[in-house]
């Protein structure tokens, strides 16, 4: 069966030898024209004037826009309307679009934009957490969600602590710079090709702008070079703005980012400052939290309430809160709207407790580790290992009254624990204890040097939150021939969903992977898709490709059975081969005797996520199907002469149920490690005074390089079963193994714990220079 | 407007009357039609454009993005589909990356694969160094490195060899001796001179800047090279950086530790010494450490030398001594026992620009201080001496004290500024406790984060 074997990417032959087509790769027209946008270079202000003369000379210009030149400015807001494409008026953070060129290259393009002059009536910027707070710059009012009684709590407890952590936003940096193709057709439809992760968002907006219904517009995504929440929401923009002039000159129209461009324009994660007041017992045991939750928005709200809702509902992460107030207030500011990024705020809010649970345990003098379990959700008991025969795929399989499983702050039960077992075993295939010892032995010895360990979790909630998005949409075919073309509303990214999904299919019908053909991501062939997100790309589509398979496999099973007078649950669709009794046809030999009995080969497959039921005003609910986990331990050596610092190791168990494909499930783990290590660690946005983004550059802004993975770095997977009825009980993996790299973060406290008797009180990112102050504070 | 004979994918190419700023990579992509080759950020940080250049000193990886189509003349250009076979056979590299899955998105593949490629041509395996250009956003890297692992032993496939003959010995309209160069640069002194353009690219990529009559300096081969006498190290000023750090082991293993972290192997393939020189960046990471070894910079204006300490040709935040019309010829280093050691500190230690870099050399004799030479980048406008230090460290007894207490002065010598690198506070403290650091490492304490391991 092609599912759970580790093959590699559907399309990696195409990537290495270049032949993988992009948007940025498809062979246009000689007409078509290139786009590029002036860009503002104050943060805040009235445009009262824009000079562009010099645009208009440059060579190779063919139109320039501003919002004047719309009836109605086209909207590119993934929903509150609150994103003009072109500015109309209010400076709302520089970088932001004043106009638009249109010229005969990418080149002349950017070398005209460049000589655009814009008169602004500049005003004082709102731009940090603390500007905000003291304008009162808000989106919505504050939102407060918990249970029992904190404050009683905490009152109550023999200890207290509290604090509060700056925790830094990150850039996407997908290699591939935002794209996107608009090609008009007859009729004034219009064709575009988007790097994107929502195919259908893009649709709607692009008909929207074009005024135009969606049936008028098709949008196609093959590949992106990576999206990581980047492409969510943000492709609206080069979508519309070439659809736009795609319309007015009857021409195509490309607009690709350069570099620095997309860094200046596009959204980041959020960052965020959270406050905590903790109380707990002499041995570490949490009696009561506070958080507030101060979330940085940007200027426009695009998906900031979902992802501040995401931080809340991660501020509890593996731990049972019995008494905890959780406070988000979402901020207003003049820089770049925050977006979408691999988490979507569960992140800021995970390493939050996380930071609160080491404080505690420094507090008590114990070891971080025996803290966590000891505040652990409880573990409700598992389903037998085996299912019974004929069940693999659960139907039918509900879990037994074993345990009343504990509660989540937002009144979800927890009964599908498994930390209490892989940290286990993590700790022991890591040999945490005594590498723990080791290194403070090690330590006392090492004036300049100090190594740092630390072994921390991730329980990850799986599903939209927005509860009507979890459903799908696929469309199969089986042609005359017995080839398979397969067709869902995800997109790839690079996750290899397509490879994941096809292997569903494969398995489906009892054939080898390479009958089925993938196909480009198409609004014309699934509408209505949800965005290629949440991690939940394979949940939904591969149940959606399932059921159109099975659609399709349930009539060639009823044709065959009845030439045989059999049952079609006695026809077996296995080996590339239909079987029934002791007759055996090969696939094309049934699709084509299908075909001739007018059988129909084409099936439409739908899916929607179960149990899910989510109040978000009151916070509570089921928002999420089940949780993914993982445990991470990292070890790492600090210099305390400057905050340099390695990664020594790290061991990493992640839990994705029972593997579509571990190969390309490890490839998740490992590099999504290594960005949450990253986005802790070396990757800092700095903004300067006037608001101006000084890190738009890979120059400036640093991701992982080769030499900082870890040196040593093992990777194993969970493989037990999702306890959940999902896709053959797999589980997501996009998200949840970004935030193993938190325990980088810890391990660099820990080591700066090392230096002295205070705790550091860290704050994120961890570069040299947070670290060099941080050992200052802690030295005696 | 120039013209350029190369080999591209094993095809001769010439080019007349083209502008001679024009990318290889736009080249690629807009004219050929060769998209494989991808621009990832235009300006030589992430990798996705590495090319394999071959000339008569070997094959190397360069960044197409900021590569102008003169650098390449008379040499070979391989893109990620000429490393492929010409029946469509994959390259060893490309297929273990296949099968290792070291692909997910898959846009930085084919400049890691032609990393991978020159890097399994020379036999290299120090795929940290070599890889150090090649961002990848997707992987983090582990399934990467384990097929360049898997690949390595494999034979390098025929095609892969580049008849540099086919070439012919194609004329150019570059200069090519010294004294060409000399007699045109009086001629024309508000020209530009390109060297590598790891930086000059950039003018041009993201500054749309005019740059004027350019000359490469490409093809003039006496500018390069190292010449090693009795007294002197002598550096021509288009020895590459990679050349330089090669070079340099034998006398200053610091130095060359220090270049191998200095850009990234693409970068390291284009830059110049005298480029990093001349353009006098307050970050460029070699003056620092030239200074520290005493150097002294060659400069020539038409048939006029004139020789002058390094320290002394910086004058000011982006002002040199140096006329109109001049160039850096050459710099040489004092021969001397090696007590150089250089601390580059970054965000990331592979391929960042340095926030401080030190370089300091402090000889001791019998437990006293005899001399120390001790200069900093990224402290101030230009590269620069720490003249109170050093005053305070000279004569003294060779401990903890000392250090401790010259390291005090060194805001005396320095009033850093606070940019996304790095706070002031934070240069001044770190450059201090460089100071600290190269005294615990003179005395055997471990103080390199690079040389723990698990």
């Amino acid at each position: 069966m092609s599912v759970a074997t580790p093959l590699p990417h559907d399309a990696a032959a195409l990537h290495v030898t270049g032949a993988a087509r992009y948007v940025d790769d498809i062979p246009v027209p000689a007409n078509c024209l290139h786009l590029a946008f002036g860009l503002s270079k104050a943060a805040k202000g009235q445009l009262v004037s824009l000079d562009l003369d010099a645009v208009r000379s440059a060579p190779g210009v063919v139109l320039v826009l501003t919002a004047a030149d719309f009836a109605r400015v086209p909207d590119c807001s993934p929903g509150a309307h609150d994103e003009p494409l072109l500015c109309t008026g209010d400076i709302h953070f520089a970088g932001q679009p004043l106009f638009l060129v249109a010229a005969t290259s990418h080149g002349a393009a950017r070398r005209a934009a460049a000589l655009g002059k814009a008169e602004i009536a500049e005003e004082t910027p709102v731009l940090s957490i603390d500007d905000a707070l003291k304008a009162r710059s808000f989106f919505g009012e504050k939102l407060v969600w918990g249970q029992g009684d904190p404050d009683r709590a905490i009152t109550g407890a023999a200890r207290c602590v509290e604090g509060s952590m700056e925790i830094g936003g990150q850039e996407h940096f997908y290699l591939e710079s935002q794209a996107a193709l608009s090609v008009p057709q007859e009729g004034g439809d219009m064709l575009v090709h988007s790097s994107t992760q929502h195919p259908t968002e893009i649709q709607h907006k692009v008909a929207e702008a074009l005024e135009v219904g969606m049936h008028a517009v098709r949008v196609e995504t093959r590949r992106m070079g990576g999206g990581f929440g980047g492409k969510e929401s943000q492709g609206n923009w080069l979508a519309i703005a070439t659809a736009v002039v795609a319309q007015r000159t009857g021409r195509p129209a490309k607009m690709r980012y350069d570099r620095d461009d997309d860094m200046v324009i596009t959204g980041k994660r959020h960052d965020f400052r959270i406050d905590y007041r903790v109380g707990f017992d002499a041995e570490g045991r949490i009696a009561g939290i506070d958080f507030t939750q101060f979330c940085r928005c940007g200027w426009s709200q695009d998906l900031s309430h979902a992802i501040a809702d995401r931080a809340m509902l991660h501020a509890d992460n593996a731990y049972h809160l019995p008494h905890v107030r959780i406070t988000s207030h979402r901020l207003r500011t003049n820089t770049v709207s925050a977006t979408a990024f691999r988490g979507f705020g569960g992140p800021q809010g995970m390493v939050a407790v996380e930071r609160v649970l080491d404080h505690v345990a420094h507090a008590v003098g114990r070891d971080p580790l025996e803290v966590r379990k000891l505040n652990y959700y409880d573990t409700v008991p598992r389903l037998p290992e085996t299912l019974p025969a004929g069940m693999e795929d659960g139907r039918g399989v509900v879990p037994g009254p074993h345990a009343v499983p504990q509660v989540t702050p937002y009144g979800m039960p927890v009964e599908d624990f498994e930390l209490h077992e892989m940290t286990g075993a993590l700790a022991e295939s890591c040999d945490y204890a005594a590498r723990r010892a080791a290194i403070r032995k090690w330590n006392e010895a090492s004036p300049v040097l100090k190594r740092g360990i630390a072994l921390s979790p991730v329980k990850f909630g799986i599903s939209f939150t927005l509860t009507h998005l979890n459903q799908a949409g696929a469309l199969v075919h089986v042609y005359q021939d017995g080839t398979i073309a397969m067709n869902h509303g995800g997109t790839e990214m690079g996750q290899g969903l397509f490879q994941k999904v096809a292997q569903v299919a494969a398995s489906r019908f009892g054939v080898p992977l390479a009958r089925v053909k993938i196909t480009a991501t198409d609004t014309a062939k699934v509408p209505n898709t949800s965005a290629t997100a949440a991690s939940s790309g394979s949940d939904l589509n591969g149940m959606a490709v399932r059921a159109a398979c099975d659609t399709i496999v349930g009539r060639l099973a009823e044709f065959i059975a009845e030439r045989h007078q059999a049952s079609p649950r006695e026809v077996i669709f296995a080996d590339d081969r239909v079987s029934v009794g002791r007759e055996s046809y090969s696939f094309e030999e049934v699709a084509k005797a299908a075909y001739e009995s007018r059988i129909s080969l084409s099936a439409t497959g739908f899916y929607k996520t179960p149990k899910i039921e989510w109040d978000r005003i009151a916070g509570h609910g089921r928002p999420f199907f089940y949780f993914a986990y993982g445990v991470a331990c990292t070890e790492v050596v600090l210099d305390t002469l400057t905050g340099e610092n390695r990664i020594l190791r790290t061991d990493i168990l992640h839990d994705c149920g029972s593997s579509l494909n571990p190969a390309l499930d490890r490839g998740q783990v490992e590099g999504a490690y290594v960005q949450g290590a990253g986005w802790l660690t070396m990757e800092e946005l700095v903004w300067d005074k006037a608001g101006r983004l000084r890190t738009h550059a890979p120059s400036t802004y640093k991701i992982p390089a080769c030499s900082d993975r870890p040196p040593v770095f093992n990777v194993a997977l969970w493989d037990r079963p999702n306890r959940e009825d999902t896709i053959y009980r797999s589980k997501a993996v996009g998200e949840p193994p970004f935030m193993l790299g938190i325990s980088n973060f810890l391990a660099l406290s820990d080591a700066v714990a090392a230096c002295g008797a205070a705790y550091p009180c860290l704050d994120a990112p961890a570069t040299p220079e947070r670290l060099l102050w941080a050992v200052e504070r802690v030295q005696p | 407007m120039a013209d350029v004979s190369f080999l591209l994918n094993g095809e001769l190419v010439r080019l007349d009357g083209i502008s001679p700023t024009t990318t290889l990579l736009d080249w690629l992509r807009e004219s050929r039609g060769l998209t494989g080759t991808k621009e990832g950020c235009n300006e030589g940080d992430c990798g996705a454009c590495t090319v394999m250049v071959t000339d008569g000193d070997g094959a190397r990886a360069l960044n197409a993005c900021i590569l102008f189509l003169p650098q390449l003349h008379g040499r070979a250009v391989r893109t990620v589909e000429g490393i492929a076979g010409p029946e469509g056979q994959l390259h060893p590299v490309q297929q273990a990356m296949v099968d290792l899955h070291g692909s997910q998105c898959g846009f930085c593949t084919p400049g890691f694969v032609a990393s991978m490629a020159v890097a399994h041509m020379a036999g290299a395996t120090d795929y940290d160094d070599k890889l150090a250009g090649n961002l990848c956003r997707c992987t983090g890297y582990a399934p990467i490195i384990r097929a360049a692992e898997a690949a390595a032993a494999a034979p390098v496939p025929d095609w892969m060899a580049e008849d540099l003959a086919a070439l012919g010995t194609p004329g150019s309209d570059m200069p090519e001796t010294v004294e060409a160069l000399a007699e045109w640069y009086l001629a024309h002194p508000g020209a530009t001179l390109i060297a590598g353009a790891t930086d000059v690219g950039l003018w041009v990529t993201k500054q749309f800047r005019p740059l004027g009559p350019v000359a490469f300096l490409n093809r003039i081969p006496e500018l390069a090279g190292i010449t090693v006498t009795e007294d002197a190290i002598r550096i021509g000023a288009m020895t590459t950086v990679t050349d330089f750090g090669a070079a340099i082991a034998a006398h200053h293993p610091g130095l060359a530790e220090m270049i191998r972290r200095y850009g990234s192997t693409q970068v390291r393939n284009a830059a110049t010494i005298g480029g990093n020189i001349a353009n006098g960046s307050p970050i460029g990471d070699s003056p620092p450490a030239l200074i520290a070894l005493g150097a002294t910079l060659h400069l020539r204006r038409g048939t006029k030398k004139r020789n002058l300490p390094l320290e002394s040709f910086f004058l000011d935040y982006g002002k040199q001594d140096r006329n109109p019309g001049e160039f850096v010829e050459a710099v040489s280093i004092p021969r001397q026992p090696d007590r150089l050691k250089c601390y580059k500190l970054s965000k990331r230690f592979d391929q960042d620009i340095s926030a401080v870099l030190g370089a300091l050399s402090v000889s001791v004799e019998d437990g006293r201080v005899t001399a120390a030479r001790i200069a900093f980048g990224g402290m101030a406008g230009i590269p620069k001496r720490a003249s109170a230090v050093e005053a305070a460290l000279v004569g003294q007894p060779w401990s903890l004290e000392t250090v401790t207490a010259a390291a005090a002065k060194m805001a005396e010598d320095f009033t850093p500024l606070s940019d996304m690198r790095a706070s002031a506070e934070y240069r001044l403290k770190a450059a201090s406790n460089m100071l600290i650091r190269y005294f615990h490492e003179d005395q055997g304490t471990a103080a390199n984060v690079l040389e723990v391991s698990a």
